[in-house]
């Protein structure tokens, strides 16, 4: 498996605390008959900040996300989002904390019977206050930040596979989230499509500093993320040296057993004594 | 095969139904929620009532000839030939133009609601759509089950017709029966129960296709597999619900209506 060098010579860097943060999971615990998938996960993701979750296949890294967005609820354990209590709350009143969030989806999860036009603007449509033109606006604004502003009219059946992410993140970013959770956005594309997600996703966390998580199998994804910024002079990533790479706001979190086993920057990450994580990273 | 006991399948079954009641709950709460999606709800009720019209029409049709050419071989045994409107147009308003046609509906609606929410559900369309702010019982399920009451309710009447129509080409074409007098027998014997009978169970029947449909079609688990279950099991749930309700509908309405 392909990794890029680790700056094990870099200083160590904690992780800012903010006092609120963006998403707060204590002690979890989500099981389905005969699988206890999460055991007691507790971790925070700090405002402005992205963290990437790692572990195997069924380890419960896109379950992460789903209980963070209140689409299933856990056996017990706090989950507060954004200052709220998901746990605690009616499905009625979550609709309105998940205006404040976007999700992409493992697979796009696009509408098939609706166009690019539509999928992207759907959280727009029922908006009594946002008018026709208003929405054709920001849906273009949408599709240019992902790059595809020609397929407006397209059906989602018309796209390939990194088109179809690309138009899923366009859907999240439509209302200027404050929270963005990613599910594997860049599983099973081709590396020229993947690293054009990843750097939409640093354009995103650089340049309007949304707090993120990020579930993914690609290593070399994070660790890009983790070391490069995105300079919005050229319009593109440029990589840090590895003295600034404290400067991004940006950590790993590994999952095994259902338990975090990691939790943590790039920094403590390359300095880890844990066997299997350094298996993991190889 | 895996074998599971008596007590946990009395479970599993128990279970299942205590769901799809707090469904039908949900799902007719929602009329009085908003918001109301009425654009959907005529999106479907073009799918659903436009879109079944063909198979109800030739459903409805042969139905009434064959109910007609039946009937009188049988009547003309004992000279009664001439009864033959009111046995067609008793038979087909009271129960084979409700049922058969909703008969239809179900093996066209209620296997495709059941396959294409599946398939939402098992894409996570369905999860998509809660994520961005939309409750998928008020979007999807709600619009589905307004719009098959509804035009439930008018495709059992065209049936109706059209089967009163078949059986007239038959007393006409084959029997060489007095066309006029059919039509005669056939209105003059119809009664106020008769016609309430035959316009409360499409209504029933429409709950039942697409509570079943949508039941199973967000409920599906287990990929494209689980979808074809899906479908297997509300084409076949709604078909032997409607039977069964059937039967107990027209003995309520017997009593409630003092009618025999």
């Amino acid at each position: 498996m392909y990794a890029p060098t680790l700056p094990l010579d870099s200083a160590a860097v904690t992780t800012k605390e903010d006092s609120s943060p963006a998403i707060l999971f204590e002690n979890v615990v989500l099981s389905f008959p005969g699988n206890e998938v999460l055991r007691g996960v507790s971790f925070r993701l700090a405002r402005g900040e992205t963290k990437a979750i790692f572990g195997v296949a069924g380890s419960g890294k896109s379950l992460i996300l789903k209980l963070a967005m209140g689409l299933i609820r856990p056996d017990s354990g706090r989950i507060i989002v954004l200052g709220q209590d998901v746990t605690q709350m009616r499905e009625e009143d979550l609709f309105e904390l998940r205006g404040k969030i976007g999700m992409v989806f493992q697979e796009s999860a696009l509408f098939d019977s609706l166009s690019v036009r539509e999928n992207v603007a759907y959280r727009l449509m029922g908006v009594h206050s946002i008018y026709n033109e208003e929405i054709d606006h920001r849906v273009r604004e949408a599709l240019r930040f992902v790059e595809l502003e020609k397929t407006l009219d397209l059906d989602p059946a018309e796209l390939s596979g990194g088109m179809r992410r690309r138009v899923a993140i366009a859907r999240a970013l439509i209302t200027q989230p404050e929270l963005l959770l990613y599910d594997s956005p860049t599983g099973g594309l081709d590396p020229v499509t993947s690293n054009t997600i990843i750097e939409l996703i640093v354009k995103r966390r650089d340049v309007n500093k949304t707090s993120a998580l990020l579930v993914t199998h690609r290593l070399q994804d994070a660790f890009t993320m983790a070391t490069h910024q995105f300079d919005p002079q050229i319009n593109h990533l440029v990589a840090l040296p590895p003295g600034q790479h404290c400067d991004v706001p940006m950590s790993f979190l590994i999952l095994r057993d259902g338990k975090v086993i990691f939790d943590g920057d790039l920094h403590q990450l390359a300095r880890t004594q844990d066997e299997y994580i350094k298996e993991y990273i190889s | 095969m895996e074998l599971i006991s008596p007590t946990d399948l009395a479970k599993e079954k128990v279970l299942i139904v205590q769901d799809y009641v707090q469904f039908c709950m949900q799902a007719v709460a929602n009329f009085f929620r908003k918001p109301l999606y009425f654009a959907d709800m005529v999106q479907q009720s073009d799918t659903i009532g436009v879109g079944s019209l063909p198979i109800v029409l030739l459903t409805g049709f042969f139905t009434g000839a064959v109910l007609a050419l039946q009937a009188a071989n049988t009547l003309e045994r004992f000279g009664s030939i001439n009864l033959i409107g009111e046995l067609v147009s008793t038979s087909m308003v009271r129960e084979l133009g409700p049922v058969l046609t909703s008969l239809m509906v179900a093996g066209r609606n209620s296997s495709g609601m059941a396959s294409e929410l599946g398939s939402m559900v098992v894409t996570e369309q369905i999860d998509a759509m809660r994520a961005l702010g939309t409750d998928p019982m008020k979007k999807l399920v709600t619009p589905r089950v307004a719009a098959t009451v509804f035009m439930l309710f008018f495709l059992a009447i065209i049936s109706d017709l059209v089967g009163l129509t078949g059986g007239l080409m038959v007393a006409k074409v084959l029997l060489n029966l007095d066309a006029r007098q059919y039509w005669s027998n056939a209105w003059e014997t119809l009664v106020f129960q008769d016609i309430l009978m035959g316009l409360i169970k499409p209504v029933l029947f429409g709950f039942i296709i697409a509570t079943i449909g949508c039941f199973y079609g967000m409920k599906t688990s287990g990929g494209t597999q689980g979808v074809g279950r899906a479908t297997t099991q509300a084409m076949v749930a709604s078909s032997v619900l409607i039977l069964v309700f059937d039967f107990f509908v027209t003995r309520f309405l017997m009593a409630v209506l003092a009618y025999h």
